[in-house]
């Protein structure tokens, strides 16, 4: 095989680690920037909301009910609960302990689950329907948005905890949950100001 | 990078790709995936060359029958959509595949099976567009399909849910390109190749990809919205019910703009690297290149309302595009300039490859210009719709975008190949295409002046336009010769070409370093780097280092500032799981064109795909209560 040019070997990376933790590893980028990219989704839905709002003469517009507010606190408090056990599952993956890591995943697993009740009985009390008018459509995309990031999250936390029981947990596997904690942090966050939108906005501005 | 024949038959024991059909199915080298995107582009950009041809025909002469006005709006919708979409993108995502583990000396992308659904997916996007239009069920309300006149009320069928699903499966492909192509940038440069050291090449394609992760979720979710107003009667862009059909422009333009500069930036990384080869000196203003590109990046999301100064926005509004329109030019010129003074202060070497930078710098000065025209609101409202800005828009992609593609295809292709392509008819190709373009593009801007509009499938006789669009379609006609000529010289070169070696240019960077063709390792030590141009230092030996695996797929991740060595990461191997997450993916796109249940039955298959995909290849555990029992 013909080289442009002769080599002078001045070094040797054998002796490097084979996986780093949080933002060394290579696919805490991917994860990332899969993040911007929904986080970008999110804030262009929420400029959709803005932008149909600032065009409606009553918000929500005559004859639509507001939101209801139980099951959307309970969610919203559940949600911001469930923190609690994420940042402890993230902070086991740090440490690298295997029982942590499986038993808390696990529960994240049925948190998120959990989550999902009271998130139907929302899209129940929205007190609109998608097709009546434009905000019950804005008010259901927001909805349906984050929906579907909670039950996408749920499914890979499932699958993340099975395979953390099933087989060996090595210094990948630990990266994986820290990367599924902070995802999920961010499934928290995205939240609030869209519950802000939905909730309060129609009742505030 | 080794003569160590041992050495070399290892590497390829562990790199090489199954042989036949299921290793070309199952691979995950970023080459062999580039260059089907580029075979892929470049047949679709001959198809939508010929559909802009036939266009052309049908406006040589006046009040002309010869095409129904249905099939010249189903002609401009295929030929901007397939242009845009389907050839534009995917060939600077392509070229970014090929070359970014190239010029890092990387044995491969960051996450080398995303970028084999990527391709899938996008391959997904072009059957969707091409088997519905092979059964009549073209798109005809032009490339960005506006509200009203896509909505349920005035385009009942499929036509325009085909528009918008192509629109879903290309941009899921260019985002998780994106983030692979920025992961690699980031995170796998050789040590010593600090963010300060890395070619403009590596800086266009970063910010490009930021820039797609950025603006493309909005195209995403108005698309979206859009098959919600028509499949569960939604009111987003119903006026009726409290929606506003602008909002459609506002959110696909915000994608719409920086969708330009995602190809033109990219094109910029091309010059920069030809330039410097060719004037055989560092570039010029590196520094400032990179900025202006900076610049250019964030103005670009400042911009959109330019494209829409013709629906009654506040005079405010339209003063601060109108500036923002303006300023963009000043990064944009800059960089001509450090271009200019690279050749200025080097030996320029008129090769293949640095003519059509010669051709990009005068076309697309002419396209900035017309740019800068049209950024006047006042003037703007004139010129809309017309065909000024038609030549403005092909000035500006074909000079800004694809003449470097040219160029860049003309110089990597021995580095792809092995051989070179002839000089000679190379050179034939770029007269034909760049005179042809010229002749057929530049009266365009006369005829849109004396009021022609665009989209009219014909006009009247008496209005004066005759000669000029004649005039246009022979220059139309000898660009597509060129066209013919240069993937002509292409093919003949790929079987007949002299042998080029490793670096038949004297290129600055480091893709020049591995043989030609690269093997499916590319490199079999990491080189380090001590400059702009590491392949620039008097001859003497590459510094390298040795400890990344042989007999197993391995890849060095560095520090995203420093690239200081961090650790060894693993590697994915072939699958055939992208593959069928991909199919599952698309049956999931295409059912939802009919009905709302596909998005949830679809899940099932695609989350079934993923666990197929990322099965783990550890070993069962030995703890817990799920551990393996013999």
């Amino acid at each position: 095989m013909k080289l442009a040019r002769d080599l002078e070997i001045v070094g040797d990376l054998s002796n490097l680690p084979p996986s780093a933790s949080g933002a060394r590893n290579l696919v805490w980028w991917g994860n990332t920037g899969f993040m911007v990219i929904e986080g970008t989704g999110f804030a262009l839905a929420a400029a959709v909301y803005l932008y149909l709002l600032t065009q409606a003469s009553g918000w929500p517009p005559k004859g639509d009910q507001h939101p209801g507010l139980l099951w959307s606190g309970i969610f919203t408090a559940g949600l911001i609960l469930s923190e609690l056990p994420n940042l402890w599952v993230l902070r086991c993956a740090r440490a690298k302990n295997v029982a942590g890591v499986r038993w808390g995943v696990l529960a994240m697993t049925l948190i998120a689950m959990a989550l999902l009740i009271p998130r139907a009985f929302e899209f129940a009390h929205l007190g609109v329907t998608w097709h009546q008018d434009a905000y019950g459509s804005v008010v259901w995309l927001l909805l349906v948005l984050h929906t579907a990031h909670v039950i996408t999250d749920w499914g890979d936390t499932a699958v993340l905890g099975a395979w953390l029981f099933s087989h060996e947990v090595g210094d990948d596997q630990f990266s994986d949950v820290e990367d599924n904690s902070n995802y999920w942090t961010f499934v928290v966050l995205c939240w609030l100001p869209i519950y802000a939108l939905i909730y309060w906005a129609p009742r505030v501005l | 990078m080794t003569r160590d024949q041992d050495r070399l038959d290892r590497l390829d024991a562990t790199w090489r790709d199954a042989p036949g059909l299921w290793g070309f199915l199952t691979t995950v080298d970023h080459k062999r995936i580039a260059a089907r995107y580029i075979v892929t582009a470049l047949l679709l950009m001959f198809l939508a060359g010929m559909l802009a041809l036939d266009m052309r025909l049908q406006l040589s002469v006046p009040e002309n029958t010869r095409m129904s006005p249905q099939l010249f709006n189903e002609s401009f919708s295929l030929h901007g959509s397939t242009m845009l979409f389907l050839v534009s993108v995917p060939a600077m995502e392509a070229m970014a595949f090929w070359l970014v583990p190239l010029m890092l000396g990387a044995r491969n992308m960051a996450f080398p099976r995303l970028g084999a659904f990527s391709y899938w997916l996008y391959l997904g996007g072009v059957l969707t567009l091409w088997i519905a239009h092979a059964m009549d069920i073209t798109p005809d309300l032009g490339w960005f399909e506006y509200p009203p006149l896509s909505g349920p009320s005035y385009s009942p069928g499929h036509r325009a849910d085909i528009w918008a699903q192509m629109i879903t499966f290309t941009e899921v492909a260019a985002l998780a390109a994106s983030v692979n192509v920025a992961a690699t940038i980031l995170k796998m440069r050789p040590p010593g190749m600090t963010l300060a050291r890395m070619p403009v090449f590596l800086w266009a394609m970063l910010i490009a990809s930021i820039m797609t992760i950025l603006s493309m979720p909005s195209i995403m979710l108005v698309t979206s919205m859009l098959i919600a107003d028509r499949l569960v009667s939604t009111h987003f862009f119903s006026p009726a019910g409290g929606g506003d059909v602008l909002l459609f422009q506002h959110l696909f333009w915000f994608f719409g703009h920086p969708e330009v500069y995602i190809i033109f930036i990219p094109a910029t990384g091309f010059i920069s690297s030809i330039v410097e080869t060719f004037s055989k000196r560092p570039i010029f203003g590196h520094s400032a290149l990179v900025m202006s590109l900076m610049s250019i990046g964030a103005l670009a999301f400042g911009l959109w309302v330019h494209h829409m100064f013709a629906v009654g926005l506040p005079q405010l509004g339209n003063g601060f595009y109108t500036a923002a329109s303006m300023a963009i030019a000043v990064p944009a010129g800059l960089q001509i300039f450090c271009w200019i003074g690279t050749m200025w202060a080097g030996r320029p070497w008129l090769a293949t490859p640095m003519l059509w930078v010669l051709g990009f710098v005068a076309t697309f000065v002419v396209g900035g210009l017309s740019g800068v025209m049209t950024a006047s609101a006042a003037l703007d409202l004139q010129l809309t719709d017309t065909y000024f800005v038609v030549a403005h828009l092909h000035y500006v992609l074909i000079g800004g975008g694809i003449f470097p593609l040219f160029g860049a295809f003309c110089y990597w292709y021995p580095k792809a190949t092995g051989r070179l392509m002839s000089e000679r008819w190379g050179q034939i190709a770029f007269a034909l295409i760049v005179g042809g373009f010229n002749l057929g593009f530049f009266p365009m801007h006369l005829l849109g002046l004396m009021g022609m509009p665009r989209r009219v499938y014909t006009y009247p006789a008496g209005m004066g336009w005759e000669t000029l669009n004649q005039v246009a379609t022979a220059g139309s006609a000898i660009a597509v010769l060129g066209g013919l000529v240069f993937v002509a010289n292409a093919l003949i070169s790929y079987w007949r070409g002299a042998p080029s070696g490793p670096d038949p240019w004297g290129g600055s960077t480091l893709e020049w370093a591995s043989a030609s063709p690269a093997p499916s390792w590319n490199v079999a030590y990491t080189p380090v780097v001590d400059s702009l141009t590491p392949m620039w230092n008097d001859g003497r030996p590459l510094r390298a280092m040795d400890g990344i695996a042989i007999e197993r797929r391995e890849v060095l991740v560095t520090s995203v500032t420093d690239a200081t060595p961090l650790y060894r990461q693993l590697s994915a191997s072939p699958s055939i799981w992208p593959l069928i997450a991909s199919l599952a993916v698309a049956a999931m796109f295409l059912g939802s064109i009919f009905t709302p249940w596909a998005v949830a039955i679809g899940a099932v298959p695609i989350g079934a795909a993923l666990i197929g995909w990322f099965w783990p290849t550890r070993p069962r555990a030995s703890t817990g209560p799920l551990r393996a029992r013999s």
